[in-house]
């Protein structure tokens, strides 16, 4: 047998007493026609077998840690407490499912509470759900929330700004619906244009999709942007893809924006090669019972005690189905907990500070590139441009100057190659707190020398 | 009981333990000069501090969370019968691999010179999950079944629009997870319900007769259906619709009940999703993340997720080459850390031990059955794979109904089936036990339940006023949704 399952002796004695001779009797309604052989699959191996070909297949990559890594473009390396994961490891979290029975879940449905505290702090919004699968999939279901509210309105304004992946995911989900969707490009100050983006909006649009900071690492004009849309009487969506840059920068929330959502793995969830990740969803109280995702809620138990529970489901798939809000079921919950959890470690002071430290990070990158003059190789894409903690970096040949950075153990940014044409040939560059002044100096130096 | 209730009674919410000037992490000191932001940013784009964030030092946030987690059932506690959940053991092997700095810490843009050993991680579960289906290809790209299903039914509706048709109608049984119509909905189509038969499972006639309409796009199916029996006709109805040139997709919610004994491509499915968090052990993390990759028939492949892993001699990389590609579902490749555990389980088990596991499942819910039909009623009889469902009826005559079983056997230190699903089934209660658990753990469920019936007999307010034991009582869900509270606000001064 194995070390996962029951005995040989568990075997026998429960086939005596369902009255079967042997197993095969129980699958006897399969028929013969959709049988198989053997699976084509190595036998089972033990625990030190499966550990040793893991750490080949991990030795076989390069780990950002053992590197100076300015990577993120949607993913962000960010403080990652000790407390955090050993938390996340305590069985009681991780091996329960979705809080249906919750006299006893109480532990994740008062994170979850927690959680939609912390998103609604951060976003200036009003609700919060229990979170979806990630950023770009956030942005989907904002937009998809405003097509029911504004059923007959069908185009979707993105702006040019927006990350690529985002993108790609909102087109594949808004062809199906009937939603058009138009683009208005950045102009060369990086951000989006007022004028060419008040045309595009329109009175056809049900919503507009703004991210900010956008995907070159520019802090949109939100107020502006904003008033136009509400002008318009479309929804107007803000779009995070990094979450720290709200401890610093004011949300949507601020000026009137109908959904703030996006990405929050920046809150000390690990890269992973992009997933598991946190995609989080605040909205206005007037748009609840339109909100996609699970909710929980504060109640009392029969004997007067606090408690929590999954509340308004009758907008659920399991409820509602054909006309649910959206299809999720199972979420990203314990990424959720995870960024509960480390929102709470930082707690006022800190979620301040990690904006601040890798805002000025990013600031002292961005001086000691334009230190280097118009005899430099590298410029900055947008040098006048307000910036949270990226910033586009111009290059004729990204992918070689990256390559040459790498052989000294420098990953210096993700190449605008990797997102197709109609992106300015560069690269773009992140840092965080997690970035020493040392690494810093060794990326300018690169720079310098490599370029 | 009484030290529970007091802990959660005293423990509130991490913002009201807040106390002024603690903290809870401590970051380096800036080496790099400040940088004012109302120097480099638009003043109006600022914000100062939040004012209600927390101020909890790293012990108040220790001992906040691990009260928390004291207060959640577990499948490390016992077993967890939750029905369609699978919720099986899940190995710390698995959460050891997939912590490696060398996939836990990989950036997704890093170029694929730098990450070979993760695509070649995603080849290797491909391949695995194509050994185990018998299906053509695998996008690993879905974040979790629901997720998976949409992705699937944009596949067939892409694939009809490339044979110039434009099919709006989705059939679906009536027993189906919600998800199913819902996914439907979301990928543009609509839907249309199939009763199920006397014996609750697919009623071909019903399909034949819907077929006629030339209007049908695909049939979504759960295999095995959620009352745990397998389908008979499902290569009857696949060969229909194939004939109608409609599809055939597989919930493959299920799966766990048949690895390594049938496998879907011969049943002639177009499309089916695998949940990683069910049959391939991945934690179930209290409601996510999972991971539902979509297995693919050949008429389907043109029409996967773009990235797809390719492997070209030794070296692996990830392929944009798709031209009638439905395009991407969400960010990057896929949950990524899933897919990790999801291999380590295979590999552990190996062919041999994914064999043992379907059939564990099976004999485990068999036996519960057996154990149990003389106490609850039974609507459907047919042969049980992975699941039995049960109901309320033989227990409604004294006034209970199956939440009043379910609350009742919290005080037994189980975690109840899933209730009032699927929905053919009338106060249903459905158990999966799955394989993880063995004869005496078994027995012991079924001695709570059987003693649950008795006290429905002889006591029935008992059972009502269930549960006691709990950290919490009943919950009031009325209230929660009539008057919503749905964030802590600090109260005003």
């Amino acid at each position: 047998m194995h070390r996962y399952l029951a005995g040989e002796d568990d075997r026998r004695r429960m086939l005596a007493v369902v009255g079967c001779s042997s197993v095969e009797d129980l699958f006897v309604s399969i028929p013969a026609e959709v049988r198989c052989g053997e699976l084509l699959l190595a036998t089972a191996r033990s625990e030190e077998e499966v550990r040793r070909e893991f750490w080949a297949l991990a030795g076989r990559n390069i780990a950002p840690e053992c590197t100076a890594s300015f990577l993120g473009a949607g993913v962000y390396r960010h403080v990652t407490p000790a407390v955090a994961d050993a938390l996340l490891q305590r069985g009681e979290f991780f091996t329960a499912y979705t809080p249906y029975q919750p006299e006893v879940s109480q532990g994740t449905l008062q994170a979850i509470f927690e959680f939609q505290t912390f998103i609604c702090q951060l976003t200036g919004m009003e609700v919060a759900n229990a979170s979806l699968y990630d950023g770009a999939t956030a942005v989907v279901e904002a937009v998809l929330m405003a097509h029911r509210l504004l059923p007959d309105r069908p185009r979707v304004v993105a702006a040019g700004s927006l990350h690529p992946d985002y993108r790609a995911v909102l087109d594949t989900y808004c062809a199906p619906q009937g939603l058009s969707v138009v683009t208005v490009p950045a102009d060369a100050t990086g951000r989006v244009n007022a004028a060419a983006f008040a045309k595009a909006v329109g009175s056809e649009a049900c919503a507009v999709v703004l991210q900010s900071p956008n995907f070159f690492g520019v802090i949109e004009d939100l107020p502006t942007l904003g008033a136009i849309v509400k002008s318009a009487g479309a929804m107007a969506i803000h779009a995070v893809a990094e979450a720290t840059s709200l401890g610093i920068l004011a949300p949507g929330g601020a000026f009137g924006f109908d959904v703030v959502c996006g990405e929050a793995q920046a809150f000390g969830i690990p890269a992973a090669f992009g997933g598991p990740h946190l995609g989080f969803f605040a909205t206005r109280q007037a748009h609840l019972r339109q909100l996609p995702g699970r909710l929980v809620g504060e109640t009392v138990d029969s004997e007067g005690t606090r408690g929590y529970v999954l509340t308004l489901s009758t907008r659920e798939q399991h409820i509602r189905r054909a006309k649910a809000t959206s299809n999720i079921c199972t979420n990203h919950g314990l990424m959720a907990l995870a960024a509960t959890i480390v929102l709470s470690l930082l707690g006022k002071k800190g979620v301040r500070e990690v904006a601040l430290a890798s805002h000025a990070t990013a600031e002292y990158l961005k001086a000691g590139i334009r230190a280097q003059g118009a005899g430099g190789k590298v410029k900055l894409a947008f040098p006048e441009a307000p910036t949270y903690n990226e910033f586009l970096v111009l290059h004729d040949d990204p992918d070689g100057l990256l390559a040459r950075m790498k052989e000294e153990l420098i990953l210096g940014g993700v190449s605008t190659t990797r997102f197709g044409a109609g992106l300015p040939r560069g690269f773009l560059v992140a840092a965080t707190e997690h970035n020493t002044r040392q690494e810093c100096d060794r990326l300018l130096d690169a720079l310098r020398r490599l370029a | 009981m009484s030290d529970k209730t007091s802990l959660r009674q005293r423990e509130g919410l991490i913002f009201e333990r807040s106390s002024p000037g603690r903290v809870g992490y401590q970051l380096p000191p800036l080496e790099v000069p400040p940088a004012d932001p109302a120097k480099t940013i638009p003043a109006g784009l600022l914000r100062g501090e939040i004012a209600d964030l927390p101020e909890v030092s790293e012990v108040d946030v220790v001992r906040h969370f691990t009260r928390l987690s004291k207060w959640n059932y577990s499948v490390d506690e016992g077993l967890y019968p939750l029905g369609s959940c699978t919720m099986k053991y899940n190995p710390r092997i698995n959460e050891e691999v997939a912590r490696l700095a060398g996939l836990a810490q990989l950036h997704p843009l890093q170029p694929e010179d730098q990450v070979q050993g993760a695509l070649a991680l995603m080849w290797e579960l491909e391949q695995a999950l194509i050994a185990v289906t018998g299906m053509a290809r695998v996008t690993l790209q879905p974040a979790a079944g629901a997720h998976g299903e949409l992705t699937g039914m944009l596949m067939i509706r892409k694939a009809l629009a490339d044979r110039g048709e434009k099919r709006r109608v989705v059939l679906i049984p009536d027993s189906a997870h919600g998800t199913n119509p819902a996914s439907a909905v979301f990928a543009g189509f609509e839907v249309v319900e199939i009763a199920s038969t006397a014996e609750g499972t697919l009623d071909l006639a019903a399909v034949g007769k819907r077929l006629e309409g030339g209007d049908v796009a695909a049939l979504m199916v759960t295999v095995p259906n959620t009352l745990g029996v397998f389908e008979p006709e499902i290569v009857k109805a696949a060969r229909m619709l194939h004939e109608r040139g409609a599809f055939l997709y597989m919930d493959g919610a299920n799966l766990n009940a048949f690895v390594g004994i049938a496998q879907p491509g011969k049943m002639g499915v177009d499309a089916l999703h695998i949940n990683l968090h069910k049959t391939f052990s991945t934690p179930h993390g209290g409601g996510g993340p999972g991971a539902g990759p979509v297995a693919v028939s050949d008429s389907l492949v043109p029409y996967l997720c773009v990235p797809t892993v390719e492997k070209a001699g030794s070296r692996f990389t990830l392929s944009y080459d798709r031209p009638k590609s439905i395009g991407k579902v969400r960010g990057f490749y896929g949950n990524f850390g899933m897919l990790v555990r999801a291999l380590a389980y295979i590999r552990s088990l190996g062919r041999d031990g994914l064999k043992l596991m379907a059939e564990g499942a099976v004999l485990n819910a068999n036996y519960i059955r057996k154990g149990l039909e003389a106490d609850y009623h039974l609507q459907y009889t047919g042969p049980s794979l992975h699941e039995v469902v049960f109901d309320d009826s033989l227990q409604a005559a004294s006034g209970v109904k199956n939440v009043d079983i379910a609350k009742r056997l919290l005080d037994y230190g189980f975690h109840p089936p899933t209730m009032s699903f699927p929905l053919i089934v009338h106060g249903a209660l459905m158990i999966e036990p799955t394989e993880s658990d063995g004869i005496d753990e078994l027995d012991a469920f079924i001695a709570a339940m059987k003693a649950i019936a008795r006290e429905v007999r002889e006591s029935p307010d008992l059972v009502k006023g269930a549960p006691y034991g709990t950290p919490v009582r009943r919950l009031d869900e009325v209230r929660a949704a009539r008057q919503p509270v749905l964030r802590w606000q600090a109260r005003k001064a």
